[in-house]
């Protein structure tokens, strides 16, 4: 083979927070980068998502976490509506309250309650359901996918912690155990 | 034959005796539903993605075929036809696609069981499933790339990927 398959350099690269093109908490410049691949309807990412929040309350300044849509849309029939309504509030400047909302509310991610949860947070709904409706967003969740899906994603959620996947279980002492390990930067 | 051990080779190994890229893919014929056979050679004029996994009705959401299923448009832009393969039977197949909603085959290894597998080097005697492993066969019928990943690990769709781009870069490669 004339090159090797799996460019590790750049490959790692692509899994690190990037400023302007993710929904990142915390600096960039932050020792420690954890990248989250996640589905709002998988019910393994609504495990893990008060562990993310108790990472980052540990971490605090050190942690840079960043989320990336990676929707199963075959097992999960509401999972690409809310990944792109979640994009949607983030182009009126609430993603990660929206991100929240859906993460707590992960039985109810149908359209309607979609628009109810903008209401709720203040959003204008109309232009975040409209855009849901007609893809304004597709485009974004599916860089973010393939973006996941070319950088080992194996499931919902992935961890990648400074580029590296996290193969070990998604509890909070063995992702806090992963994150501090002396070879993180 | 009571001499069974040859120099270079290592019997207790399973990983290392996975076919390697160069190698000519052996041609099968196996049932994909109980009324259907696939055959790889009729794949001939395309790369041909081949993924071992262990069995059907893994518990967790995205396992691997569920992975796949999602990152299917992805291998059908680098014109590749995806065949999964296990030694579960075609009316389990049936089921599990059905249940799991997956748009791409599913290959019956049963009778002989892991017949297939073995050919291909990977077939695990002690569990009498295959490895999770994966083959990228080129429109000659080569092995382009292959890969054995720990059993209990999902080894992703990356190596797919960046091994069905080769062969779309350089489709004289080989």
């Amino acid at each position: 083979m004339k090159y090797d398959p799996t460019n590790a350099v750049s490959k790692s690269k692509l899994l690190l927070p990037r400023a302007k093109h993710d929904h990142i908490q915390g600096s960039v410049d932050a020792p420690i980068a954890l990248v989250e691949y996640g589905d709002y309807e998988c019910p393994y990412c609504g495990q893990a998502y008060p562990i993310v929040k108790a990472i980052q309350e540990q971490l605090g300044d050190r942690l840079c976490f960043a989320f990336r849509n990676f929707p199963l849309a075959n097992s999960h029939p509401h999972a690409e509506h809310a990944a792109e309504a979640a994009e949607a509030a983030g182009a009126q400047g609430k993603f990660w309250e929206m991100h929240d909302v859906l993460y707590e509310n992960q039985v109810a991610l149908d359209d309607e309650s979609l628009a109810q949860y903008a209401e709720a947070l203040g959003l204008d709904a109309r232009r975040l359901i409209g855009e849901v409706l007609r893809g304004a967003h597709m485009a974004r969740v599916r860089e973010d996918f393939q973006s996941g899906a070319r950088g080992g994603v194996n499931g919902t959620p992935s961890f990648f912690i400074n580029g590296v996947r996290h193969d070990g279980a998604p509890s909070f002492d063995a992702l806090l155990a992963a994150l501090v390990q002396p070879n993180a930067r | 034959m009571n001499n069974e051990t040859t120099p270079g080779q290592q019997p207790g190994s399973l990983k290392s005796a996975a076919l390697p890229a160069g190698a000519v893919a052996p041609d099968f014929s196996l049932r994909s539903t109980p009324d259907q056979a696939v055959k790889l050679s009729d794949f001939r004029g395309q790369p041909v993605v081949l993924a071992f996994y262990p069995a059907d009705w893994s518990p967790v959401c995205g396992d691997q075929m569920g992975l796949y299923n999602e990152i299917l448009p992805e291998f059908q832009k680098l014109g590749a036809e995806l065949l999964g393969i296990s030694v579960d039977g075609a009316w389990c197949h049936t089921a599990f696609s059905r249940d799991r909603k997956l748009h791409f085959p599913l290959l019956a290894d049963f009778e002989p069981k892991g017949a297939v597998a073995r050919l291909y080097g990977v077939y695990r005697e002690t569990d009498g499933t295959t490895e999770r492993a994966l083959f990228v066969i080129n429109e000659l019928g080569v092995i382009h790339w292959s890969y054995v990943s720990p059993v209990g690990v999902n080894p992703g769709a990356d190596g797919i990927l960046s091994a069905l781009e080769e062969l779309n870069k350089d489709p004289n490669e080989i």
